[in-house]
């Protein structure tokens, strides 16, 4: 067995590193490319994620994504750990929305075992899910800025807003970010109604957030240059690749899973799908603006549905659970885009076969479509604007 | 959307001697799946992504799963010649005795792709396929060209469960490095010994330390005799 | 205008700054550690041991079943149980864990083990100021430095301990009740012994469990 450590001593280095910096020859025009290692500590990468760039002067002729730097091979975990036990390992996966994931391992396994959940236990997971929504988005725009080059500012002012998003889950979970909080059949604690009261006072503040941040940059003309018409995605290319979430909404296809497989109780919300017209980062930027509008409008709904009642289901096991065998395939609209959980049960207290499809990793496929062409400095925005977390595309 | 049973039909109809198989599913999702024949499966999905009413034009989810060989222990009747000696007269007789054979059953490499349709808003459609062996007639048809999104999946299924897709454009290892010898995901993958020192080692991990610490020991003594 | 945009922009960042000096909402930043936030119930990070009364050694509620060592997902717990068996809170005689280890470079903070412990024996604390220069050793905690008190656990979890509380007196009572009908029972059947001789004595009628009521 080869250790990677050793290996890397000896001068062998790790990964595919066939980059030198060196020239290399376009065959088809005869000029010279340079190729460049973007990564994997770069800070525009959001973790450790390399670019392979074959670069002609600034433009992009050539670019492989490189990830595994973070792998730890999740899903053999899920396979030597319970069902149960799974759970506060799916908060790693995408750290910066451990809820959806929580949810989504949740529904599968919903699914899997023929398990209902209580009604109060769905407008929980439908109010924390979308204030996860509204959380991601804002920092996911801040981080598109930041990329930009403005430093601080707008990132500071999305952290702030996800900081009260994140005492209203640690005053619920007990975390911050690892919230471990859904199980099979419910949730894990009831919510006060102080807690309640809390969010609503939250989320009445939500609407002028997303005013102010409109006002900050929606117009900028600095941004509109660096962005509209860049990295634009076309929609066939969108559905082929597999491509969900708001990148795939950016590019004009009406393809939301709140929508389409009606999960939960999202067919009790009135909300709309914000799509996009070019696909550029531009609308990728305004639609999860716009996202997050709809999801404050879907909080508020819920917020005044809650209706009394238990949060677990009283015949959900917490030791001893093992699903009859057979498989399931449970999935939901995650911030990032169609987060899916592919469990076989062989009848055991262990998964067969436990499987994430991480939206971060198959909206990588058509990064190097997307850069074709365009200058080093739109890669970074390109990128930006995926929105990736490596803990997901890793795994 | 169409039943099973009517795309299987479909699928005949369009691609004959295509051999569909479906495989039920007993969990309560139902999610029932087709089993393809590897030689047709590339036609079979440009049929399902193409057809007007199918329209199965977006692969969500590929993956691998690892069927090892199986010991099964069965009991068989067998029916056997017995000559017994009976008042002195030899005589023959057929007699039936319950005997438990073991037979290996071979083990195969499988690969899940889940279909979703966005135009139609309708899914999921399962299909699955199966590798010969697990060790030297592991490869499948890939279906990248078909849908654009199997690319890194495959990749990963090829760098994780050693599924070669022929046909993939860029077949690499993606999540380990390129160097790398095994296959992680597989059942009877052995962990390297990269042991670390922890306080309370207990169940695997002690055994794991404890395998650790023999080897050292052997080294360790066995050192200390080339000394003296 | 060419610039109109950018202006937009600035005159909200101005309106921000200006607002940080009078507007909570737009301040949130915390001086730490000099300032500090105010303690949230539900917070959790690493798990104790829950005791009884004044002495540790005895109070403990733990009877070593190794149910959090085996779910565990890290494995970072670490139990050997007792030779001898000691008396738990409800007076009957227990094992208790000689040995009690958790790992605290290791434990990822889920509260799996809090939620799978039938006896409420181990909880959340909210202790986070645990850095130390011992990579191995002062990461590693044993009994002495995990038992804590029940006063303790009210202090940090008041409503969540309250609840435990009255769900252990429940059981309390419950198991003190069964007791004393099995005692009355067994006083009954020697009472009616001696008369056992005497001709057409029914038997005494049996003594309903009085719950917790008595």
């Amino acid at each position: 067995m080869t250790n990677p450590a050793t290996e890397y001593a000896a001068g062998q280095g790790i990964g595919d590193a066939r980059l030198d910096g060196r020239m290399v020859v376009d065959p088809d025009s005869g000029t010279d490319l340079l190729e460049v290692a973007m990564g994997p500590h770069h800070p525009s990468t959001h973790g450790v994620f390399r670019m392979d760039v074959a670069l002609d002067g600034e433009r992009i002729t050539r670019l492989k994504p490189v990830f595994g730097y973070l792998h730890r091979n999740h899903e053999k975990l899920g396979e030597g750990h319970t069902y149960l036990a799974s759970m506060p390992y799916t908060d790693r996966l995408d750290y910066i929305c451990s809820l959806t994931n929580n949810w989504a391992y949740a529904l599968a396994v919903e699914k899997l075992a023929g398990q209902e959940v209580p009604e109060r236990a769905e407008y929980l997971r439908v109010i924390v899910g979308e204030l996860t929504r509204v959380q991601n988005h804002a920092l996911s725009v801040g981080f598109l800025i930041q990329d930009m080059g403005a430093s601080g500012t707008p990132l500071m002012y999305a952290f702030r807003e996800r900081e009260k998003i994140l005492d209203l889950f640690e005053a619920l979970t007990g975390s911050r970010m690892m919230c471990n909080y859904m199980r099979f059949g419910g949730c894990r604690v009831d919510a006060t109604s102080e807690w309640l009261d809390a969010v609503r006072k939250v989320v009445t503040g939500l609407p002028q957030f997303a005013d102010e941040f409109e006002q900050l940059l929606c117009t900028n003309e600095i941004l509109m240059a660096r962005t509209q018409g860049v990295g634009v995605l076309r929609p066939e290319l969108a559905v082929s690749a597999g491509v969900t979430g708001p990148a795939l909404r950016a590019a004009g296809v009406n393809y939301d899973i709140r929508k389409v497989d009606r999960y939960s109780i999202y067919d009790r919300f009135k909300f709309k799908v914000p799509l996009g017209e070019h696909g550029d980062v531009y609308d990728r930027f305004m639609i999860r603006l716009l996202e997050l509008r709809e999801s404050i409008k879907i909080l508020e709904q819920a917020l005044k549905e809650i209706p009394d009642g238990p949060v677990m289901d009283p015949k959900a096991k917490i030791r001893n659970f093992r699903p009859k065998v057979g498989e399931a395939y449970g999935r939901i609209e995650a911030p990032k885009g169609e987060l899916g959980f592919y469990l076989i049960s062989d009848g055991g207290p262990n998964p067969y076969r436990y499987r994430v499809r991480p939206p971060s990793f198959v909206n990588l496929t058509i990064l190097e479509d997307m850069c074709l062409g365009h200058n080093v400095a739109d890669v970074v925005l390109i990128l930006g604007s995926v929105d990736i977390v490596l803990g997901e595309v890793d795994r | 959307m169409k039943t099973l049973e009517e795309i299987q039909a479909a699928i005949e109809a369009a691609v004959p001697g295509a051999g569909v198989e479906i495989v039920p599913n007993p969990a309560p999702s139902g999610e029932h799946s087709l089993r393809l024949k590897p030689e047709t499966a590339v036609e079979v999905a440009t049929f399902l992504r193409d057809d007007g009413e199918l329209a199965l034009d977006y692969l969500s989810n590929v993956t691998g799963v690892d069927w090892p060989d199986k010991e099964i222990a069965e009991k068989v009747k067998v029916t056997r010649a017995v000559t017994k000696t009976v008042d002195g007269v030899e005589q023959t007789a057929e007699e039936t005795v319950e005997e438990t054979r073991k037979r290996v059953e071979p083990g195969f490499l499988e690969v899940v792709y889940h279909l979703f349709s966005m135009a139609r808003s309708h899914g999921p459609v399962v299909l699955r396929m199966r590798t010969g062996n697990r060790s030297d007639r592991v490869d499948l048809p890939s279906l990248t060209p078909v849908w654009r999104s199997a690319e890194f999946q495959e990749r990963e299924i090829f760098d994780l469960y050693g599924v070669v897709f022929k046909g993939h454009p860029d077949l690499r290892r993606i999540l380990m490095w390129d160097g790398f010898k095994d296959h992680p995901m597989r059942r009877d993958y052995v962990a390297p010994d990269d042991f670390e020192y922890e306080p309370t080692p207990h169940d695997e991990v002690l055994a794991r330390a404890q395998a650790h610490r023999a080897a050292q020991q052997a080294a360790a003594a066995a050192q200390e005799g080339t000394g003296q | 205008m060419l610039g109109e945009g950018i202006l937009k922009g600035l005159a909200e960042t101005a309106k921000n700054f200006a607002g940080s000096y009078v507007s909570k909402d737009r301040l949130t930043t915390v001086q730490y550690p000099e300032e500090r936030i105010a303690p949230i119930e539900a917070t959790r990070d690493f798990p104790f041991l829950v005791y009884d009364g004044e002495d540790w050694q005895a109070g403990l509620r733990c009877v070593a079943c190794q149910i959090c060592e085996k779910e565990c997902p890290p494995k970072c717990i670490y139990i050997e149980k007792s030779k001898d068996k000691k008396p738990d809170y409800v007076g009957k005689p227990q094992i208790y864990p000689a040995r009690f280890d958790i790992d605290i470079s290791v434990c990822m903070s889920c509260q799996i083990c809090v939620e799978v412990c039938p006896f409420e024996a181990i909880k959340m604390d909210t202790v986070f100021e645990l850095a130390t220069e011992d990579r191995f050793g002062g990461l590693l905690l044993d009994r002495s430095k995990l038992a804590k008190s029940n006063e303790y656990y009210h202090t940090i979890h008041p409503t969540e301990a309250a609840e435990v509380d009255a769900r252990l007196a429940e059981e309390k009572a419950k198991v003190e009740a069964k007791a004393r009908a099995a005692a009355e029972a067994a006083a009954a059947k020697a009472a009616a012994a001696p008369a056992a001789g005497a001709p057409a004595k029914t038997e005494p009628p049996a003594v309903k469990p009085a719950g917790g009521a008595e």
